[in-house]
């Protein structure tokens, strides 16, 4: 449970022709996800960063329902990052895929995740001896931008689909903040908001669909970080603002809660 | 320590006894019997029905477990009974039988959790420490995770339990009820060749399986009016056999994939499977497939303790009434809603 890292497991796995080119930085493991294995490489330039996003067959799935499932979530992925990115919202942009291969190369994000993060932060709280409640001001303010962040993304008809702090990346505003020693000192919460993994969103207006997307960023909040679920209303106010909308999504979060609740196990 | 479980939150009343010896030693199981209302192909057990056969077998039982486990009521530290969650009246004619023994044998009554009771049996009898546990049963789909001395619940189905889809769709091509519908749905399985397409409902660590059960049950009405139908891929003849081998590689799939998701989310490598659809071997298959590609393993239970049964009330009551837990008699209620996460587990760290 409170293991960082995810383990990646160092296999030899076969891997599709894009990964061998010879213009191409070697692709590098960075970690092994449900579903893909994330590398990270060179998109034609050996200065230009990427991220290929390699999702291999499923063994344990029916070779049809596999490739079905493959091929489907490649598309719509790269579909839904395209849109994004000429609507503004803060997601990687996307360089290239092969959806029969089962890769997509995309924009290399720097930064690391709101998970983790997040679990620096309360940890350093907790070893300087802060009760809670005091000096929440950064983590208010990370709430905001998350808020603010998920609301751009339904402003524009698309749901993340799966939604937690694992695919909410905080990327440094400054160069200083690329190097690890001299940002230690400052606000590990400070970054830009990019919203990562695409890999379960799709295009919806529905306030049911944005609705669910709110409650398992809620759910994860509480779930991994129980003692930030208290400040997740944030989230929330400033969803509200973010577009036309958005009030009836919160009216509609209620419901979708009181369900989840409900969801009590009858039977 | 000795106790004494019982469990009836669905069609089976299970009585079970269990000895805790000292600390740090395997728990061992004394007896652990089990009577199943069965009923006809076609129909579902109604709670009325179900309660009424509680009412008949549990003091049959009762008795036959005290004689097999060789231990006389002296013996017994206390009474665990099935609080929640459940159908109602099976659920309440067994805790009125816990209540009934508590006030004869002056003994002090526990409330148990029937999820929890679950996820602590898997542990005892796998060894497993600690990992992520898909509980999946005819009322219950959860992926849990343990944090902070409650069992939560990363991912469920949102609408029916996966036990349920499948129950109700042997009810649609009225196959036999014994000893369960989903274990002969699962023979049928082995049988099939051709996977349909079916929809497939995972959002984040949710799923939803009243869509497929909805589609299933429509492929398989237009079996019925025309079988001479044929997969336009390889051209063979659709059966049967194949609507249960697609209902099963789809709704497997889709619960192999969210396990896998929590088990990223949380950096766990291990699986335990509890639940009477633990019970299906492809599942546990799948599952293991799974686990090995992460570096990890999971652990199955075998019908006695994976199905619902006495002996993990018997445990987990006796884990809550060491730490000084106990049920009294004025609140010795049982409720159809208990989610796992209301329940604060004092004995782990």
């Amino acid at each position: 449970m409170k293991t960082e890292t995810k383990q990646a497991v160092n296999k030899q796995r076969v891997l599709p022709p894009v990964f061998q080119y010879p213009s191409a930085a070697v692709p590098l493991l960075i970690t092994q996800g449900a579903e893909a294995l994330l590398y990270r490489s060179t998109y034609l330039l050996p200065s230009i960063p990427c991220a290929l996003k390699y999702r291999p067959s499923k063994p344990y799935r029916h070779p049809i329902l596999d490739v079905r499932l493959t091929k489907h979530r490649i598309l719509s992925e790269a579909r839904v990052l395209v849109k994004c990115k000429r609507e503004g919202v803060p997601v990687p942009a996307v360089y290239a895929l092969d959806e029969a291969a089962g890769w997509l190369m995309i924009e290399w994000i720097e930064g690391e995740v709101v998970r983790i993060r997040l679990n620096e932060w309360l940890k350093r709280r907790k070893d300087e001896d802060l009760a809670e409640g005091v000096d929440d001001e950064q983590l208010l303010e990370l709430m905001t931008r998350v808020g603010s962040a998920v609301g751009r993304l339904h402003a524009v008809g698309v749901v993340h689909g799966d939604l937690t702090t694992s695919n909410l990346m905080l990327r440094p505003r400054s160069r200083e903040g690329l190097n690890g020693d001299l940002g230690a000192a400052v606000n590990t919460l400070e970054g830009d908001i990019v919203l990562i993994d695409f890999g379960l969103a799709s295009q919806s207006q529905a306030d049911e669909d944005r609705a669910v997307d709110l409650y398992v960023l809620e759910r994860a909040f509480g779930s991994t970080h129980p003692r930030a679920e208290s400040l997740f209303g944030e989230v929330l106010r400033e969803y509200g603002k973010s577009f036309k909308g958005a009030n009836v999504v919160l009216k509609k979060l209620e419901e979708v809660r009181m369900r989840g609740r409900k969801r009590s196990m009858i039977g | 320590m000795i106790a004494i479980g019982l469990e009836g939150s669905a069609n089976k009343l299970g009585v079970g006894i269990i000895s805790h010896p000292s600390p740090g030693k395997p728990a061992k199981v004394l007896s652990n019997i089990r009577h199943t209302f069965v009923t006809p192909p076609g129909e579902g057990f109604l709670p009325k029905d179900t309660a009424k056969h509680h009412r008949t077998w549990v003091v049959r039982l009762v008795k036959q477990a005290m004689v097999e486990a060789g231990v006389s009521i002296n013996d017994i530290d206390c009474i665990c009974y099935t609080k929640g969650p459940g159908m109602g009246a099976p659920l309440q004619s067994v805790a009125v039988a816990a209540r009934m023994l508590s006030l004869l044998w002056q003994k002090e009554l526990v409330g148990v959790n029937h999820c929890v009771g679950h996820i602590e049996m898997g542990r005892e009898i796998t060894g497993a420490q600690n990992p992520v546990v898909l509980y999946v049963s005819g009322g219950n789909t959860q992926v849990i995770a343990y944090a902070e001395q409650r069992y939560r619940i990363f991912g469920e189905a949102l609408d029916i339990a996966v036990g349920n889809c499948l129950d109700r769709f042997a009810r649609t091509l009225e196959i036999s009820n014994d000893p369960a519908p989903g274990y002969n749905i699962e023979q049928l399985a082995k049988k099939g060749k051709v996977l349909l397409d079916l929809p497939y409902a995972v959002k984040g660590m949710d799923c939803s399986f009243s869509g497929i059960l909805a589609s299933i049950d429509i492929l398989a009405g237009d079996l019925k009016a025309n079988p001479d139908q044929r997969d336009p891929l390889t051209g063979e003849v659709i059966t049967t056999a194949d609507l249960c081998f697609s209902l099963q590689e789809t709704v497997y799939a889709m619960l192999v994939e969210i396990t896998e998701r929590a088990m990223a989310h949380v950096g766990s490598n291990q699986v335990l499977i509890v639940g009477g659809v633990g019970c299906n071997e492809r599942l546990q298959e799948m599952m293991g497939i799974m686990a090995k590609d992460r570096g990890g393993s999971v652990f199955g239970m075998d019908e006695r303790f994976a199905i619902d049964n006495g002996i993990m009330i018997a445990h987990a009551g006796l884990e809550a009434y060491k730490t000084g837990f106990t049920t009294p008699l004025e609140e010795s209620t049982c409720t159809q809603r208990f989610r796992t996460d209301e329940v604060f587990v004092r004995w782990r760290d």
